[in-house]
């Protein structure tokens, strides 16, 4: 395990750094959110364009094969600065997905697709009372000839209204928690029987809630083998917790950095209310909070490509634990430290801390990764 | 029986010493005749209170001016409006247990709460550093909810450092020109009355040149701006003074004195900042909702690790209720608040910011909507998510706000080392 950047590392973080310095301050980002979808597709090309959509995609389907490293390399520098295009969605959840369960055919008819920004995908997954149990599925998808027909709710689905196609999970055998019995599909997002709600989340992105109502997918269409999808949404999403971890971290850091500069400037009693020793403290616990959680979250990303189903999920749990209090220590603390300026939607901070407390409650928060990790002692 | 001298012996008057129940914890142990006032005031409550404005109230919605006016006339009409205030004023002539129990059947029947800037904060100040005229003419209309008032004391450059403010007021015959901003005042947007920190000299301590100026807000010169707040509200505002005309006979006791009026009415707020009441409320809530959320098979309730979280914050809440009916004690035996009801201030927005940690905590996933709409008056669309869900994530960061305002946590700690440690 190295605790370095390769060459290829540094340079990939340099020119995401520079994007965001460049192209995202938050004032552009504001404009982003209000837009259509709530993305830029300008910014989509461009990331097709300098192969960061391709970087987790296979060689043999037209990507990087980089690794999960990275790939956190890059979200970490989009962390920076609140990138909200469908990285997560489309790219780390959803291509992901395809790549470890789909079939020859539906890999080649879709991963160069996707690495070229071409095609968008999401991952329709989360139920209306699954909260954090990825087994929880009450979606149901029915034989019926050459079909399946799916009827249920997803919930929070992320940019599912600019989506092209779901991946659907899907309960074809045993009860609402079970394991077994959950199949994946891919689902053309104009089938008819799809019904979508969207809405802003508070952290500045998009979601849905959608009801499927008898949509037929042909059964060409079902990722990998019927009722064994679990393993495979496991492996997907405890991937998708460690990239989380490193959009985290280059939140957290930014953050970090703010508040700092914050109370180097403000001044009251005649000083800058930095020179108040309670406050530097108060900077040092979130900036040592910023590098454990880094730090966790690269040895984390080191780890999951190589490790067995129980040390891969100890390894993304005891991450996740540690960005939850991070974040949270971050957010609020880089609140109080801005006073009053702190509170106002004008003001950056704020958003790092809703998107570093929303990270927290998306595939699981503290209390659930703290009882995993407990389990798989 | 030597618990009881010991909690005695430890904490001298024996009046706000009241052991709970071991059932129900959270519950005082009350004479008949305060079960009788207790029951008294919920029938009162749950008479005047409108199951649309309760629910607003509970959830964090938004609730309109009306709301607070129609719920302050009707307190007003009993008798109720203010407790805190000596009789021949109007108070209530209360005692501790009484106000508490009182502040508490009102949080617990969603009761919106009685906006302070007035009945609370200028109506001391003008009680004991007001002239007769001023009391006779403000503390009926404030009993009565006539007039809105607003606070005006924070400054773009004068937050924790409040004895630096700059907006000026020079003397021009019979009245003052103010000119200057203030910020952050609360519910200006609603306040036709504002009581204002200026300044008055710029020489000697920068304390001994301030004064207290009652600011009428319906006048040329004065402008409200919002200020959106990261919860995508709007409660807080710039207010801007441009040659703003304030007769002298609106000036609150001597020129040059009005820092000490501030500080005597900061020490008046404290009790009333604990909440212990709406605290209460939001617990049973968390309850109620931690119930509702499946979690692996059950409710979310049923989780240890939940469960033990609630305790932590409830075991908080006691002790902070414990220290409030000690303050509330003294205060009834003349003893005014001392620095150590900076304490107040600061458990008791820790335990409010606490409790919208474990609410938002338990929503699961369903903190990611934000629809702003849906906490406003008259939207009627299906909510996302359980109806409870919406206003979580939005009150959790609105309610950073609480270890901020009103002296910063920090300010407060300050305090207490200065003033209890003697640093
Ligand atoms: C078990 C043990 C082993 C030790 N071994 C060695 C050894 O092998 N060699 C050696 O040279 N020394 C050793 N020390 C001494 C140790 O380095 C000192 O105790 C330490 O530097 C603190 O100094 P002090 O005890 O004089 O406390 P003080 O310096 O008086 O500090 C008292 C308290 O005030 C705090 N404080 C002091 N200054 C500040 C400041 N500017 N800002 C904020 N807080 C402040 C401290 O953190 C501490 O909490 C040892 C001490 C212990 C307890
Ligand atoms: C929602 C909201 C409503 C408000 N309503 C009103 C209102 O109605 N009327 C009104 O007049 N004001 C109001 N305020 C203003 C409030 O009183 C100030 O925000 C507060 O006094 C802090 O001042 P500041 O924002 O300038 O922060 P600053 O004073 O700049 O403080 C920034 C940070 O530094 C810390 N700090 C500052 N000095 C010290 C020190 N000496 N030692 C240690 N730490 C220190 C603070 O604790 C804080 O964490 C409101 C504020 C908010 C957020």
């Amino acid at each position: 395990m190295s605790f370095t950047f390769t060459e290829d590392q540094k340079l990939l973080s340099e020119s995401a750094d520079r994007f965001v310095l460049d192209d995202y301050n938050f004032e552009t980002r504001r404009k982003i959110i209000g837009q259509d979808g709530g993305f830029d597709r300008d910014n989509w090309e461009k990331f097709a364009e300098l192969g960061w959509l391709a970087l987790p995609i296979a060689e043999e389907y037209g990507g990087l094969g980089g690794s999960t490293v990275d790939t956190a390399v890059l979200l970490e520098s989009f962390g920076r600065g609140l990138v909200v295009e469908p990285y997560q969605s489309c790219i780390v959840l959803s291509a992901g997905l395809l790549q470890v369960a789909g079939n020859e055919e539906q890999k080649r008819q879709h991963l160069p697709s996707i690495a070229e920004g071409k095609t968008l995908l999401s991952f329709a997954h989360i139920e209306p009372t699954s909260r954090f149990n990825l087994c929880h599925i009450r979606t149901t998808a029915t034989k019926q000839g050459d079909c399946f027909v799916v009827d249920g709710e997803k919930a929070i689905v992320h940019n599912a209204e600019t989506a092209d196609y779901f991946i659907l999970s899907t309960r074809t055998e045993g009860d609402i928690n079970d394991e077994n019995g959950i199949t994946l599909f891919l689902v053309p997002s104009n089938s008819s029987g799809i019904e979508m709600r969207s809405y802003p989340t508070i952290d500045g992105l998009r979601a849905s809630e959608i009801s499927f109502n008898s949509v037929k997918v042909d059964k060409q269409n079902v990722l990998g083998e019927l009722n064994k999808a679990a393993e495979s949404i496991q492996q997907v999403v405890d991937r998708a917790c460690v990239l989380l971890c490193a959009e985290a971290a280059g939140a957290m850091d930014t953050a970090v950095k703010l508040t700092v500069d914050y109370i180097k400037n403000r001044e009251q009693f005649g000083q800058a209310i930095g020179s108040f020793q309670v406050l530097q403290h108060r900077a040092v616990e979130m900036l040592g909070a910023k590098d454990f959680s880094r730090a966790l979250t690269y040895r984390a990303a080191g780890a999951i490509d190589q490790s067995n189903a129980s040390e891969r999920m100890r390894a993304v749990s005891a991450a996740k634990v540690e960005m939850g209090r991070s974040g949270k220590l971050i957010g609020q603390e880089g609140i109080q430290l801005h006073g009053g300026m702190g509170m106002t939607d004008d003001m950056p901070i704020g958003h790092f801390f809703k998107r570093l407390t929303m990270i927290d409650a998306i595939f699981g928060n503290v209390d659930f990764h703290r009882k995993r990790f407990a389990q798989i002692i | 029986m030597w618990l009881q001298c010991v909690l005695v012996a430890v904490w001298g008057s024996p009046d706000y010493l009241r052991l709970f129940k071991e059932s129900e914890v959270m519950d005082l142990i009350l004479t008949p005749e305060e079960e009788k006032f207790r029951d008294e005031v919920r029938a009162f409550v749950a008479e005047n209170i409108t199951e649309d404005i309760r629910k607003k109230t509970m959830t964090g919605f938004r609730l309109d001016k009306v709301d607070h006016e129609s719920w302050q006339k009707k307190l007003y009409e009993k008798g109720w409006m203010a407790p805190g205030w000596p009789v021949e004023y109007g108070g209530t002539g209360w005692s501790p247990m009484q106000k508490h129990i009182f502040e508490e059947e009102c949080a617990a029947g969603g009761a919106p709460p009685v906006i302070a800037f007035g009945v609370t904060m200028v109506a001391p100040v003008i009680m004991a550093f007001g002239s007769d005229e001023q009391k006779e003419y403000y503390l009926p209309r404030i009993l009565k909810s006539e007039d809105w008032w607003c606070q005006g004391y924070s400054e773009p450059g004068s937050g924790s450092d409040l004895a630096s403010l700059r907006t000026k007021a020079v003397l021009n015959g019979d009245h003052y020109i103010v000119n200057g901003q203030k910020t952050w005042t609360s519910l200006a947007q609603h306040a036709n009355l504002m009581f204002c920190l200026v300044r008055t000299s710029d020489e000697g301590k920068r304390q001994e040149g301030i004064s207290f100026l009652l600011v009428d807000m319906n006048q040329p010169g004065v402008t409200v701006q919002p200020i959106k707040t990261i919860d995508g509200s709007t409660e807080v505002n710039n207010v801007f003074l441009e040659d703003v005309k304030v007769p002298v006979d609106n000036r609150v006791g001597e020129e040059n004195k009005g820092w000490t009026y501030a500080k005597y009415l900061l020490g008046h707020e404290r009790t009333s900042i604990a909440a212990v009441g709406r605290s209460k409320a939001q617990i049973k809530r968390l309850k109620t909702i931690a119930s509702a959320e499946e979690h692996n098979g059950t409710a979310l309730i049923n989780d240890q690790a939940f469960r033990e979280k609630i305790a932590d914050i409830e075991i908080d809440l006691l002790a902070l209720e414990s220290l409030v009916l000690r303050v509330l004690s003294d205060e009834s035996a003349g003893k005014g608040p001392g620095p150590e009801a900076s304490f107040l201030k600061i458990k008791g927005t820790e335990v409010q910011q606490g409790i919208t940690e474990l609410l938002i905590e338990a929503i699961g996933n369903y903190a990611h909507p934000f629809i702003p709409e849906s906490m406003d008056k008259g939207w009627n669309e299906e909510p996302i998510g359980p109806e409870y869900a919406s206003s979580i994530a939005p009150h959790y960061f609105n309610w950073r706000k609480a270890s901020i305002y009103g002296g910063s946590n920090e300010i407060q700690k300050n305090i207490i080392a200065k003033a209890v440690l003697g640093f």
